[in-house]
């Protein structure tokens, strides 16, 4: 007998526009929404995107806010992908009666709703990791992290201040994260239940058992580590039980070809090259619904981004750069932003590229993009600029250009929240409290 | 008691390197205090009336780095298996060491993930028919059916090795009983005890250093260490890996509490080779050797300064801090002064002499160079620069917060460059930068924390080679540190060879180290004692790594989880 998933392997052995209604008809319901193959709706998935060093206001924020926003110079690379973006400016991390300490303080705000008062003061979780307990349970891995900067410690997701999720940071070790061994071609032909992952699943949960009373006599703190392990040792559980699963057929998912090895280096050059495999990867990642949540880094908090030939990194070219009386901004500064935005704008297009339903990728996506600072030179904890892109399955609307007017920044990450389905009647502490979603973007 | 250890003397070789010979030897457990380490036995003894008591912390649940499981691993199994272990960095809190991070850093989902895929890895290879033979003590009736016995054989001492003490009689049941399961379902014995063998590396009580305490029969109502978690300090601070087979009999014997039995260990844990690991381990914490990772230069302003220089950078340092501190036991702060360095062919051209043919080679800089000491040396000039030029700024804030241990204050966040951004100015060197920014006296008060020292320092550029002028202007690097005046950077070597808190620096970096805290006010006169003592040695390092790891206070804590049932073996 030749099964369906044969047929669909053979016609899309093809090359990639080949792929035409009548074979995407067979995946869909009446509605086009679903996977006929499951039947269950086409899941919503969450991802980040960082960027250190924000932007100049002048060039960065546009006129006019709602619909018909005007591209600015630092804008102007998100030119193809304004319709699926968000833009929010003048949104500020409000320090009370903390310091502002630089290249941290306005993250830690967007991500954890919480102004830290020192720089080891995280006290609670990641907006992504709130909203992966939430809709990451079911797939082979709840997150998956990457930055381009190479730097193991670029990471702006977390369980708590000393418990980072720890980034890919090679786009060959990402590749065999995602598409080594162990993973299980969802459009392959064969499957055979590994006795290897069953042997493995089986002595792990000895391992969980035989451990249960570690705990005893320890403080709360040390308490929690321990869980937090035994945690991360139940989700390589639930990977093993992913290998000795058929995988449910995904049109989408096209297995990526292994990436070449990449030089060492932060000069944008190859950082951008870094970024858009690490992207293509991350992007077939989600396709393949390895993972629900997704974080990207393009550049660390105090960007230290090189450019060929330029003495300074691009965060010591937002302090010492003269502004340029006629132009009146930093040159170089904002060379390095505009750079960034580049990047952001692939990250963006690649998620557009792939066709699911009878849409896009993009189209069940929310990604939030967000910077530590607001205005470079003066290393500012006001309009600090943010993203979303993507429409969340149908629960944002994009192309809309929001103005903070000085309001907490913790309001478009609450916004991201509340339309992910967490249960959240407010988010944040003190003056970054908040119980208002954004409004304007929700459909 | 001892049924996993007994006849086992120390040896550098991997432990489970099965030598017949050694097993005649039957170094029995009360031998330890005879024979060796006389002048450490009396020391200790006189020692111990002398050390101030010191402040009381609770017992720490740390955090194995990935170099002590790779270390610990390579003991175990040697050096050739490759372990690719790359566990999550742990977070340093400003001025600490990633030692204390090790203390309060949890571990990701990622991260388990990771440890869980190299603890499989690891028992393939040890295993596989190339090292079985070798590496496990005894041969399967039949290779395609389980043994319990020869399963048991292995991984009772093998456990031991990696959960740090003996295996309680249900961990090893559960083990063999894994070997059992998986041996019947692939017919095979070796993949039983891969299995069985990668549940245990899996585990947390691998992972994680749970430090356990008792009752100090010395001193009613007070804690201490139980001998295993004592041993395992020792072995973190001395050799950066798990307890070998030696100390963990001297643990089981219930004598590792004892000064003169604890000082006979010390002494030749000092002497072994994995001293080195140890050390190094040290100082990539104490130098902050994480900053390597993204260190990088402008290849079109420093084309001779490549990834490889990087790599080979950060090396040269600690090869010449290993031989300083390790081979020649010299005084620590002749380090400043030192002539003597390792070069390769991708260093020699920044250091503008002939390169050796291949490798490292050890290179004495001639009495007349201006090069002398770790301060001069290219990994420190090259990660305390910028990309493209250097930084006087934070080479001085890294020498005040890395070598002597003092802070120095963050920039404000809208600092204020308008003086050195104005075009019509023309500033040269970076002297003339500094000078004029250090105008406005908000900036002045940090920068004179600094940039006296960093600017003497200037003669070497931002990638660490030599040079007597800046965009044709002839540097000055004179400078200054804490009152002392000189003309260059040999003056600067000088200062910091000769400050008091060089040597209270390093002092306050092993004490936090080999006990995961920083010293608090009740340990003040605690650590008098051992800067006393550290200048008596002659400030020769590997003394005061032995009088803090003989001290009392090196035993003492207060809580913490508890040790495992191994009343019924």
């Amino acid at each position: 007998m030749i099964s369906r998933r044969r047929i669909l392997r053979g016609a899309l052995g093809g090359s990639l526009v080949s792929v035409g209604l009548p074979l995407l008809d067979c995946f869909l319901d009446g509605n086009g929404q679903a996977m006929a193959a499951t039947g269950k709706p086409m899941p919503v998935r969450f991802g980040t995107w960082f960027w250190g060093l924000g932007m100049q206001t002048q060039c960065f924020t546009p006129k006019t806010v709602g619909k018909d926003w005007e591209l600015t110079s630092e804008l102007e690379p998100l030119k193809d992908v304004k319709q699926h973006v968000n833009v929010f400016t003048g949104f500020d991390a409000i320090k009370d009666d903390s310091p502002n300490l630089c290249h941290f303080s306005a993250w830690a705000t967007y991500r954890c709703g919480r102004f830290p008062s020192a720089r080891n003061d995280i006290t609670s979780e990641s907006v992504d990791v709130t909203i992966a307990r939430k809709i990451g349970g079911s797939t082979r891995f709840r997150q998956l992290d990457a930055t381009a900067t190479g730097n193991p410690t670029d990471s702006y997701s977390f369980s708590n201040m000393n418990s980072f999720n720890t980034p890919e940071t090679t786009p060959t070790a990402l590749y065999q994260r995602i598409f080594g061994d162990e993973f299980q071609d969802p459009n392959g032909d064969t499957f055979v239940k590994s006795p290897v992952a069953m042997m493995r699943q089986s002595v792990l949960s000895g391992v969980l058992e035989q451990t249960k009373d570690l705990e005893r006599g320890l403080g709360a703190a040390d308490r929690a580590r321990l869980d937090q392990y035994f945690t991360g040792l139940r989700e390589v559980e639930n990977q093993l039980q992913h290998q000795l699963t058929k995988p449910e057929p995904i049109e989408a998912c096209k297995v990526p070809k292994r990436p070449e090895d990449l030089i060492a280096g932060i000069d944008s050059e190859t950082l951008s090259k870094r970024h858009k495999l690490m992207t293509d990867l991350m992007v077939m990642a989600v396709a393949c619904d390895q993972t629900r949540i997704f974080n990207m880094v393009y550049s660390n908090a105090a960007a230290n981004t090189t450019k060929l030939g330029l003495t300074g990194t691009h965060h010591v070219i937002t302090h010492e750069e003269m502004i340029d009386p006629e132009l009146g901004y930093q040159p170089m500064t904002h060379w390095f932003t505009i750079e960034a935005m580049k990047d952001f704008a692939y990250f963006i297009k690649a998620l557009a590229a792939v066709k699911e339903g009878d849409g896009s990728l993009l189209d069940n996506v929310l990604v939030f993009a967000h910077s530590d600072h607001g205005y470079a030179k003066l290393h500012g904890l006001e309009e600090v600029p943010a993203f979303t892109a993507g429409r969340a399955g149908g629960r944002v609307k994009s192309g809309i250009h929001v103005a903070g007017n000085s309001q907490t920044v913790t309001r478009v990450p609450y916004t991201m929240i509340r339309a992910m389905g967490v249960d959240a009647p407010a988010w944040g502490a003190k003056s970054n409290r908040t119980s208002k979603e954004i409004g304007e973007i929700l459909a | 008691m001892t049924k996993y250890f007994k006849g086992f003397g120390r040896s550098s070789r991997p432990a489970a390197a099965w030598a017949i010979g050694l097993a005649v030897a039957m170094l029995t457990v009360g031998a330890f205090a005879v024979g060796q380490g006389a002048r450490a036995v009396a020391q200790a003894a006189s020692d111990a009336l002398l050390e101030p008591a010191g402040d009381v912390a609770p017992a720490k649940v740390r955090l194995l780095s990935d170099d002590q499981y790779r270390n610990t691993i390579a003991n175990i199994f040697g050096a050739d298996i490759d372990v690719q272990a790359k566990f999550a960095p742990v977070r340093r809190a400003r001025g600490g060491l990633l030692a204390i991070g090790t203390t309060t850093a949890g571990i990701a989902a990622s991260d388990a993930e990771a440890f869980h895929r190299v603890a499989y890895s690891v028992a393939d290879q040890v295993v596989d028919p190339a090292r079985r033979g070798q590496l496990i003590p005894c041969r399967p009736a039949d290779e395609k059916a389980a043994d319990p016995a020869c399963a048991e054989q292995f991984l009772g001492r093998t456990g031991a090795l990696l959960f740090r003490r003996p295996l309680t009689e249900a961990e090893l049941k559960d083990a063999v009983g894994t070997s059992v399961k998986a041996a019947n379902e692939f017919k095979d014995f070796y993949k039983g005890l891969s299995y069985a063998l990668g549940g245990m590396l899996s585990s947390p009580k691998v992972l994680f250093v749970i430090e356990t305490t008792e009752p100090d029969p010395n001193r009613s109502g007070a804690h201490r260490l139980t001998a295993y978690s004592l041993a395992t300090r020792m072995s973190l601070l001395l050799w950066n890996a798990a307890p070998d087979e030696a100390l963990l009999a001297a643990a089981a014997s219930g004598q590792l509490h004892d000064p003169k039995v604890r000082a006979v260990q010390v002494d030749e844990m000092l002497a072994s080779p994995r001293l080195e690991s140890g050390v190094r381990a040290f100082f990539t914490d104490m130098l902050m050797y994480e900053d390597f990772v993204a260190l990088a230069k402008d290849p079109t302003i420093y084309p001779n300064f490549t990834g490889r220089s990087v790599n080979d950078s950060a090396e040269q340092t600690l090869k010449t801090l290993v031989h300083h501190v390790i081979d020649k036991d010299a005084d620590y702060r002749d380090i400043f002064t030192s002539r003597t360095t390792f070069l390769t062919p991708n260093l020699a051209p920044l250091y503008g002499v002939k390169a050796p043919s291949s490798g490292w080679a050890r290179y004495e800089l001639p009495a007349d160079s201006p090069r002398q000491g770790l301060l001069m040396e290219i990994g420190f000039l090259a990660s305390h620069s910028h990309p493209g030029r250097t930084s006087p700024t934070r080479r001085g804030k890294a020498l005040r917060e890395l070598l002597l241990c003092q802070h120095v204050p963050d920039p404000p966040s809208n600092v204020d460059f308008s003086i050195i951004e104005d075009p019509n100015a023309k500033f040269t060197t970076a002297r003339e930068r500094i000078t004029a920014h250090n105008t406005d006296p908000v900036c002045r008060g940090c920068h004179m924390l600094t940039d006296p020292m960093g600017l003497a320092l200037e003669n070497f550029d931002g990638a660490g080679a030599f040079r007597t002028t800046e965009k044709g202007a002839v540097i000055d690097s004179s400078g200054g540190l804490d009152g002392v005046k000189f003309k260059d950077a040999s003056g600067l070597a000088q200062a910091m060879h000769d400050n008091p808190a060089t040597t209270s620096c390093l002092v306050k970096r092993v004490f936090s180290y080999g006990l995961g805290r920083e010293p608090a006010p009740g340990d003040r006169d605690l650590m008098s004692y051992f800067e006393h003592s550290f200048a008596q040695d002659g400030y020769r390092m590997k003394a005061l790594l032995r009088s803090l790891a003989t001290s009392r206070a090196f035993t003492r804590a207060d809580g913490g989880g508890q040790l495992a049932d191994l009343s019924r073996r």
